[in-house]
């Protein structure tokens, strides 16, 4: 199966009833088969006039209670970030599938890319955090969108699930669990506030048409949800909580692969480039080679980095200039070496593995 | 073992399909790993269109085609872009009415397009002959296998059709063979 199409099985299986996108390459796929899928489960497909109003549906839809995403790349990725920060501050699940191609603008629409990685993280205004997924296999497509699905509905973040052209249009085996976990949405409990949160941080879910009359607001709002933009205080509490509420998870949700712990030089990767890392330690014969794969990258657990008590030098393949890379070396003393590649094609093992002999 | 096939030719001929029909034989009747890559630009039809398909025993980690082991070349350039930089070792599939220039490794001549028209009718099959042939000629995968593929994968109504193409392929793998 291909992964696109993984992708939106994945998203069927974990209960998505909403879609709302613009088709766009190379993300198509994942639509299309949302089109022929969801209505056959009583869900609902929208094609909308452009990006801006497709996660805007989706924001409206999930307010209604059901699991809502969309699908897209690039130059419609930096359409949606200001409704995104909608999402943000109105705490709006949603998940988002960023089946990335190279930019800036036009740029490669159907080659591969991971340049999106601080957009996805940084790219609405204000302070915020949200939660973001990189798949390396057509099963993974599948596992982490449902997967997306549970952490979006926990925190009441926007989820992104950061593909790319390689991951998204390979096709490999897929393996179709019985069942996916399925964490549902916490609901708002009668008589209390709709933004005013307990320890973790996550207010309960006032959902449309289900006896709540809520105010839903960008403008900075109070625990009622009544626009309130100009007091210091209720500002500074809720970008705090909005960001406590993820950053305060971190190292709980991280999701990653620890290969060869005790290593001394130890590649990390997220995506496509890991199946390079992957070749490379297969055909080794070196011991002290280790890999981090992250499959959560945002929020970044900087505990992962401690996994390697032994590691000297951290080796970056990425599809970009080095954007986690530098997120990376903020976190450590140790030696980061980016290792960035533009152009669509991936990293071929036997440059990495002669890097490898270069540093170590 | 891991297996690397390149194929390339123009858009329109059906030359990822062919590699996704590869890559469900392996993958679903031959109990193998598989992956199925592509590179393709805006062009719908007529660009170049290059599709790859390796197939292992273990999983498949590096999911790109680094030194193609099987070439099954549809264009004349799909030869230019791919057919000169071939390994010595490798063994290509040509069609030998596109194609008009020969590689320095093993090659096996194919008239796929002639015969799809010729015999069978309809040029649209050539891609189907050159999968009998490259089953015939490597065993890359089994015969039952990319049978039960191309039924997958081919439209309803059809199916005739693309099963004698895929035994016209084995035909004239064999008299290659034994010529």
């Amino acid at each position: 199966m291909q992964g696109n199409t993984a992708c939106a099985e994945g998203a069927l299986a974990a209960g998505c009833r909403f879609f709302g996108g613009y088709p766009i390459t190379p993300s198509t796929e994942v639509a299309e088969h949302m089109a022929l899928k969801l209505p056959k489960t009583g869900g609902v497909f929208i094609q909308m006039e452009d990006e801006i109003a497709s996660i805007a549906a989706v924001i409206g839809a999930s307010w209604t209670g059901v699991r809502a995403m969309t699908a897209t790349s690039g130059p419609g990725f930096s359409l949606m970030m200001e409704n995104l920060g909608f999402a943000v501050i109105t705490e709006t699940p949603c998940v988002v599938v960023n089946i990335q191609r190279g930019g800036p603008s036009t740029g490669q629409p159907t080659m591969a890319a991971q340049g999106d990685m601080l957009q996805c993280r940084f790219g609405s205004h204000g302070d915020y955090s949200v939660i973001a997924l990189s798949p390396a296999s057509v099963q993974e497509m599948y596992d982490l969108t449902a997967e997306a699905f549970n952490l979006s509905d926990r925190f009441r973040v926007p989820v992104f699930v950061m593909a790319d052209e390689i991951i998204g249009h390979m096709r490999e085996k897929l393996v179709v669990p019985d069942t996916v976990p399925r964490q549902e949405r916490k609901l708002l409990k009668k008589g209390d506030l709709p933004f005013r949160a307990g320890d973790d941080l996550v207010p309960g879910f006032p959902t449309f048409g289900k006896g709540y009359s809520v105010h839903v607001t960008g403008l900075t709002h109070d625990e009622r949800g009544y626009p309130c933009a100009t007091s210091p205080s209720v500002h500074e509490d809720l970008v705090n909580r909005l960001v406590d509420k993820v950053e305060s998870a971190r190292d709980a949700i991280s999701s990653a692969d620890i290969v060869n712990p005790d290593a001394r030089v130890v590649f990390i990767s997220y995506g496509a480039p890991s199946r390079a890392v992957q070749q490379v330690l297969h055909d080794t014969s070196r011991d002290d080679i280790g890999h981090l794969r992250l499959k959560l990258v945002w929020p970044f657990a900087e505990s992962l980095l401690s996994r390697f008590p032994d590691a000297e030098t951290f080796i970056v393949p990425e599809l970009n200039l080095g954007q986690m890379a530098r997120e990376i070396q903020r976190h450590t003393d140790r030696t980061v070496i980016p290792v960035p590649k533009l152009g669509g094609a991936l990293h071929n093992p036997s440059d990495l593995a002669g890097l490898l002999e270069e540093v170590a | 073992m891991r297996t690397e096939i390149r194929f390339s030719g123009f858009g329109g001929q059906g030359i990822i399909l062919a590699a996704v029909i590869v890559g469900r034989a392996a993958v679903m009747y031959d109990n193998k790993h598989a992956v199925q890559t592509q590179v393709y630009g805006p062009e719908a039809r007529g660009g170049a269109s290059m599709s790859a398909v390796i197939i292992d025993d273990e999983p498949v980690l590096f999911p790109k085609v680094t030194s193609p082991d099987i070439y099954v070349i549809m264009s004349q350039e799909g030869f230019e872009k791919y057919g000169v930089s071939v390994t010595e070792g490798a063994v290509m599939l040509l069609d030998s009415t596109l194609v008009h220039s020969r590689p320095a490794c093993r090659y096996i001549e194919i008239p796929a397009t002639r015969e799809a028209r010729e015999s069978l009718g309809r040029d649209i099959v050539a891609n189907i002959i050159m999968l009998g042939a490259l089953v015939a000629a490597t065993g890359v995968v089994s015969r039952e296998a990319i049978e039960k593929a191309i039924l997958d994968s081919v439209p309803r109504g059809t199916e005739e059709l693309n099963l004698r193409a895929m035994k016209k392929g084995f035909e004239l793998a064999e008299q290659v063979k034994h010529g």
